[in-house]
This record gives structure tokens, C-alpha cells and sequence, in this order.
């Protein structure tokens, strides 16, 4: 399973799911989020909401060059490994859309686990959990 | 408060000679828990006793409070300064991103004194402060300077830009401060003050990781706040309609301001409802951080352009209960479209209060029907009910003040009718003009004896439609009840608390989420509290001037029937020699 952006037009830009993935981990604030709302351009336009899309070949794993990013087997996105990472960015550079987060306290990048936490707390269902397209094939 | 919670970081901001500093304040916070409570003590600490609000000396004040980004809806930044309106206490509530900012950027307060010499803006990132030159955005509306400080700012979604349109920089004194577009520190002046230091815009961005007492229970509680504000029937008005669900209702009631309150029921209020707006121009809907409710809604207003066949322009347009009811009934205006072209130039381009303005608007219009000031005052511009092209005409006017009359009109409507006559239907409290109820003795109470004379101080209007439709009270004990309320919204607005959340953030409530934050009192303590900010700030106004016994009652309000009965002369009269023996006792009686 891995959390997708519904309906990007519905998102209201409240940012529960940004405290929710924090809250994930226990902690108060937006430090350790791994799900990014911001406007386009000005709220008038609406919300990009910005996570992790669990890539089938992720991007991200192929430039880091310690294989401190494991690709998720048959999942899609990446696992990270914080005692390979040696915190160069490369990752956060390859990953074009901008979902991969860094952890400014610990210099490391923090990837969405596609756990699905945040989907409850968005209250409009802009975010949802999806079997991939492999994940599907199987059964 | 926990250890490590950057709460207790205040930021001062000097624009004089362009420093700042950092100042542990934990005392104040575990006093004072946050926003206005901390922020009226900063105001008692910084601003000099009989400044002028339009001088280097105001300072401007924000503050957050403790359950900010802990918890949901504790969304809104208090904003305290003295009020170029009035002359007196200025507090305004603004939500957007601004509360959340603030708090991640590692800040309970931020106070900006001082004056620049030339326009800036300020960009404040985590412990980085930059003073940067804002001469290309001076003259700007509200729209073209924040897309462009968007474009030159880091921090996309984790910031808040607040910023002034041409109201602030001509010092209207009802000119606001918008954020995110849409939100505004709207009433009360806070505008001008930025202008008066050549302040355009301020941008707060952060992220940071706040300590909690007990993690487990810390996500136990949230669960249960969460629920209640998305399932609570209490919540589902502001997000369905909005507050605009309100207009027909109030009319029906007969509580609704309609042209300068000659009327209080509005014929048209069906085409200006709240449904109408929903299903003729409902284009988009938003949320404040950290919000679940959404309660704000935005028009899409698609026009041609008259000079040119099949161009159009969409304009997209924020609606409320109280601009639809200031800038449309107060105006005799009926058709949506023709308050949403006007809302649209108070939003963008001239940046003002819709309130003052709307009122101020609806009496020279009755002072031009009779006659106390003619096309010569108002240079050449027929004012009349439902003219929104003289409307629109007339607010342009305000901005460039090409004469005395529109100085005057943009000083506020007292002043304009101390020179012009009409000071019976100058629809104000306090000197702050009068919100969109007309529902009883209650709601006039409230605006003459809340702090800062807004119908959220004590919500009178509210006591009048649950409380005193069914039963009549003395004076004293109309009095007592709103003066409660008020009390109690220190707690919520230095909680930073939205107001919309009251009905699920009760004191009970509010004690258990409070421990989360290492904060342990009892809802007696609270009580202590509310009464401790509410006779500060009533300090703080009484040295500015003010007086409950000489407050001025505007005529109009008793020729206008209410539906609650009770709103005459010596109810009023006794009710505010009471208040005023109440306070002051308040006042002996604090420490
Ligand atoms: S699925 Fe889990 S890790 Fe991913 S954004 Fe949501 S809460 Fe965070
Ligand atoms: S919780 Fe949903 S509506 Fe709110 S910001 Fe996230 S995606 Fe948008």
C-alpha cells in the first residue's frame, strides 16, 4: 500500500497531515513531517500537496552513493538507513518533485514510510491509501 | 511550561536602527499563558503613556500561545498596539499562517518598535532577522506584494507574509493587515501603525519540533480534540456556509444593520445570503493552520473587461456574516456581485477594515440624503444605497484624500461627524465603529463595555438571541454576564484559541491539554487569570483616557427597534454606571 494524493482541489491547505506525520513520532510541531501543503502561486489557486509517490525504481536510491536509500521490494519508495547516510542531499536533489525532507537536526533526509497515519486527519480525502499497480498484479 | 519550549522567546525588533534581540520571557508565559494576556503585558511594558499611535514609540505586539501547533485550532495570532482609531487600546485576531509561523519560527512574541526611514519589510526566519528594502513595493496592493515577497522568500507552506495594501501606507486609521490573502488583523488600525513605520510587509517561517510532557497521552488527547471539532455539530455552521450562513436568520430576527440602521431587517437578505453566495460563486475553500474546520470561503467573480470584447478577469474574493453585512445591507446593496467588486478593492488593493469602512460609508450617505454634505464635499460622487460605483468612487477617494471631507471620512466616523454634523446615526462604540448586530441591549452592552468595543469581546449579540429573548434581567446582571464571557475569552484569545472553537474548548478541556504542555492549573486558576488580563487591559485604557461612565451612545441605536426588548436610554445608562463601579473594583482588587 502507498499513500496517495487523492484530489489536490479539495485540500483546504489546514496542514493536519504536515502535524499528523509529525505526531506520527510523538512529537509536537512540523520538524519531522514528511508531507508538504503550500499554495500555488497564492492560496487563491489552491494547494500542492507534496509527498513521496513510492516511485516503482526510485530516483532518489539510485543517486545516494552510500545505498543508504533501499528500495521498498515490490512496494516502491525507499527505506532510509540513517547509519549509511552520510547526509550529502543528493536525494533531496534527485527527487524532482521536492518529498524528499531533511532533518535538519540530525542532517539526515526523512522519506514518507507510506505508513498511513496522516490519512486520518485529513478531514477532506485529499489523502488516501492505494495498492500499487504491482501489489495488484499479485493477487 | 516544559523545558526547551521556545515559547519563552520574545523578539524585539528595533526598525530605527535596524537590530534585534532575543529576550527569555518564561515568567510571563507561565503568568499569562500567551497571547493577549502576555501581549497586554508587553503593551504595559513598551508603549510610553499618551503616545501617538502613529509614532516610532507605538509598539506593535504579536503573540501566540502554548497550545499552538500542539493542538488544533489554536490558529490565531493576537496582535496588540495602540489603536490609531480610537486613540486607545488596539487588539486584533488574525489567523492564516501567521499563529503557526510564528510559533514554528521559534517565537511566543514578537514586538517591532521604531520607525524606518524608508519602506521595508521584514523577513524573520528561525534566530535570523533581515531587514530588507521594500521602496519597490510601496504603492502595491495586497495581491502584487505578496506574490512577489513569495517569489523572494524561502519557506514556501511553512510561512506567513502579513503585509499592508495603499490603507496602511496613507495611514487610514481603520487601514488592516492582511496575511495569506485572505485573513486579516482587521479591525482597530493595526494598518496604519505599520505604515507610520514605513513597514510593508512582515514574513515569519519556521519549522521546528516542540516538547511535549507525555507522548503517548499527548496523541491520546489530540485524537479527542480532533474528533470533536470535525464531528461536532457545534463546528458545522462555519464549515458549511460560513459565517454567512448568518444573513437571513439575523434579518428574519430583525437584528440585521441594514442602510446606517434606519432598518434592521434587509428585504433582499435572501440574494445576499450565505446559500446565494454558496451557489452562485463559492469558487474555493480554505483553512487557517493547523485548522481542520475551513470555515473560510472564497468567491470567483468572472467579469468582462468593458474595454475589450471576450477578455475577462476572474477575481477570486473573500466572504463573511460581517463584510457582507458592512460593505452590502449597512450600503442597501442586494446584488452579490456588486459587494464582491467592492470587497474586492477593500481585500486588495486598499487594504482597510470592511467594518469601519462599511460604516463609515452608510452615514455619509444618510449625511448626503440630508443634505449635511453635498457633491461639493464629496467631489462630484452621489452617494446613495446600493450605488456601488459611487461606493467605489468614494473608498478611492478615501485612499488619495483629495479634500477635507475624505481626510476626515478617513479618520473614522466620528470624526467626520464631529465636522460635518450627524453624530446621532455615527454608528460607533468607543470610537471603533459598530459591528453587524442590532439584536438587543446585550449586543450595544458588549460593544461599549468589550476592551476593544468588537462584538467577540463578550459576544452580547449572543446573550441577547439565547439569554434575554426569553427572559428579561436587571442591568447589573446583563452586565455580570458579559463580563464573564470576556473574562473567560482571555483564557481562549491567550490561548490563542479560534473563537469559532469555543463551544469545544471548554475549561475542562482546556486544563487536561494545557498539562501537555507542562502547564498545570485548574480551571479556578484560569478563572484567576481571565480577570487578572481582562483589569490590565481595562489598566492600560483608563490611562489612555477612556471612561465607561462618559462613553458616547449613538441616538440611532434606540430609534431602530431591536427584537430584544429592553435596548432603551436608562437601561443602558444604569447598566454602564454599573460596569464602570465593576471594573473599577476589578482594578483596585488586582494585584
Ligand atoms: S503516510 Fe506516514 S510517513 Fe507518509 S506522510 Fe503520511 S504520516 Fe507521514
Ligand atoms: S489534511 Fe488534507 S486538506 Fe488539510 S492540508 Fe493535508 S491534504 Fe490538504
Amino acid at each position: 500500500m502507498r499513500l496517495t494524493v487523492l484530489e489536490t482541489e479539495k485540500c483546504v491547505g489546514c496542514q493536519s497531515c504536515m502535524f499528523a506525520c509529525s505526531r506520527r513520532v510523538g512529537e509536537a510541531g512540523l520538524a519531522r513531517s514528511c508531507i508538504g501543503v503550500r499554495s500555488i502561486g497564492g492560496m487563491e489557486r489552491g494547494f500542492s500537496v507534496i509527498v513521496c509517490r513510492a516511485c516503482a525504481d526510485p530516483p532518489c536510491a539510485k543517486v545516494c552513493p552510500t545505498g543508504a536509500l533501499v528500495p521498498r521490494e515490490g512496494r516502491g519508495g525507499v527505506r532510509v538507513l540513517p547509519d549509511t547516510c552520510i547526509g550529502c542531499g543528493h536525494c533531496r536533489e534527485a527527487c524532482i518533485i521536492g518529498a524528499v525532507y531533511w532533518d535538519d537536526e540530525t542532517n539526515k533526509p526523512m522519506i514518507c514510510l507510506h505508513c498511513g497515519y496522516c490519512v486520518d486527519f485529513c478531514p477532506y480525502g485529499v489523502l488516501g491509501m492505494q495498492k500499487r499497480e504491482a501489489e495488484n498484479v499479485e493477487e | 511550561m516544559l523545558k526547551n519550549d521556545p515559547l519563552e522567546n520574545i523578539l524585539y525588533i528595533d526598525l530605527t536602527r535596524r537590530t534585534f534581540k532575543i529576550e527569555k520571557r518564561p515568567d510571563l508565559f507561565e503568568k499569562y499563558l500567551g497571547g493577549t494576556g502576555v501581549a497586554t503585558q508587553l503593551l504595559h511594558e513598551e508603549c510610553p503613556e499618551g503616545c501617538d499611535p502613529l509614532g516610532p514609540e507605538n509598539p506593535i505586539i504579536f503573540a501566540v500561545g502554548i497550545l499552538t501547533s500542539l493542538f488544533p485550532l489554536a490558529s490565531k495570532t493576537v496582535a496588540l498596539f495602540k489603536s490609531p482609531l480610537t486613540g486607545n487600546l488596539g487588539e486584533s485576531h488574525c489567523g492564516g499562517r501567521s499563529a503557526v509561523s510564528i510559533r514554528m519560527a521559534g517565537y511566543g512574541a514578537i514586538v517591532i518598535k521604531g520607525a524606518s526611514s524608508m519602506p521595508v519589510y521584514l523577513s524573520i526566519e528561525n534566530g535570523r532577522v533581515r531587514f530588507r528594502d521594500a521602496s519597490t513595493l510601496w504603492g502595491m496592493g495586497n495581491f502584487s506584494s505578496g506574490r512577489i515577497i513569495r517569489e523572494n522568500e524561502a519557506g514556501a507552506g511553512l510561512r506567513t507574509i502579513m503585509r499592508i495594501g495603499k490603507g496602511g501606507e496613507k495611514l487610514i486609521a481603520y487601514s488592516c493587515v492582511t496575511t495569506e490573502t485572505f485573513r486579516h488583523f482587521g479591525r482597530l488600525g493595526l494598518g496604519a501603525v505599520f505604515g507610520s513605520k514605513k513597514l510593508k510587509a512582515v514574513v515569519v517561517s519556521g519549522k521546528s519540533s516542540l516538547p511535549v510532557s507525555d507522548k503517548k497521552e499527548y496523541r491520546k488527547l489530540y485524537d479527542e480534540v480532533y474528533k470533536t471539532a470535525v464531528d461536532s455539530p457545534v463546528m458545522k455552521k462555519y464549515h458549511d456556509l460560513g459565517t454567512a450562513e448568518n444573513i437571513v436568520p439575523l434579518s428574519r430576527f430583525g437584528g440585521l444593520p441594514t442602510r446606517n440602521l434606519t432598518a434592521a431587517t434587509f428585504e433582499h437578505a435572501a440574494k445576499m445570503s450565505g446559500e446565494t453566495f454558496a451557489k452562485k460563486y463559492l469558487g474555493r475553500r480554505l483553512a487557517c493552520s493547523h485548522c481542520p474546520v475551513g470555515c473560510i470561503h472564497i468567491a470567483a467573480l468572472r467579469e468582462p473587461y468593458e474595454d475589450v470584447s471576450y477578455f475577462y478577469k476572474t477575481s477570486m474574493i473573500s466572504y463573511d456574516y460581517e463584510p457582507i453585512y458592512a460593505l452590502g445591507t449597512m450600503l442597501g446593496i442586494s446584488r452579490p456581485a456588486d459587494f464582491l467588486r467592492l470587497m474586492d478593492r477593500v481585500e486588495e488593493s486598499w487594504g482597510m477594515d470592511a467594518m469601519s469602512l462599511g460604516v463609515i460609508l452608510a452615514w455619509a450617505t444618510e449625511a448626503f440624503e440630508r443634505g449635511l454634505i453635498t457633491t461639493k464635499e464629496t467631489r462630484g460622487v452621489r452617494l446613495k444605497w446600493g450605488n456601488v460605483k459611487g461606493y467605489i468612487k468614494a473608498g478611492g477617494y478615501i485612499i488619495d484624500q483629495p479634500n477635507d471631507f475624505y481626510r476626515a471620512l478617513a479618520r473614522g466616523v466620528e470624526c467626520a461627524a464631529s465636522l460635518y454634523g450627524g453624530m446621532e446615526f455615527a454608528l460607533a462604540f468607543g470610537g471603533n465603529e459598530m459591528p453587524g448586530y442590532h439584536t438587543g441591549p446585550g449586543a450595544h452592552l458588549g460593544y461599549l463595555i468589550g476592551a476593544r468595543h468588537s462584538h467577540l469581546d463578550n459576544a452580547g449579540y449572543s446573550f441577547d438571541q439565547k439569554v434575554l429573548v426569553e427572559k428579561k434581567m436587571k442591568p447589573e446582571e446583563t452586565i455580570d454576564a458579559l463580563l464573564a464571557e470576556e473574562r473567560w475569552r482571555q483564557i481562549l484569545s491567550s490561548l490563542v484559541i479560534c473563537f469559532f472553537a469555543r463551544g469545544i474548548y471548554t475549561p475542562e478541556l482546556v486544563t487536561r491539554l494545557l498539562s501537555i504542555g507542562g502547564i498545570d492549573l485548574s480551571t479556578g486558576d484560569l478563572d484567576r487569570i481571565g480577570r487578572t488580563i481582562h483589569a490590565e487591559k481595562y489598566r492600560f485604557k483608563i490611562r489612555e483616557g477612556f471612561a465607561l461612565d462618559t462613553v458616547r451612545l449613538p441616538e440611532r441605536i434606540f430609534e431602530t427597534p431591536a427584537p430584544v426588548s429592553g435596548l432603551d436610554k436608562a437601561y443602558l445608562t444604569e447598566a454602564l454606571a454599573y460596569a464602570h463601579k465593576t471594573i473599577r473594583k476589578e482594578l483596585d482588587a488586582a494585584p
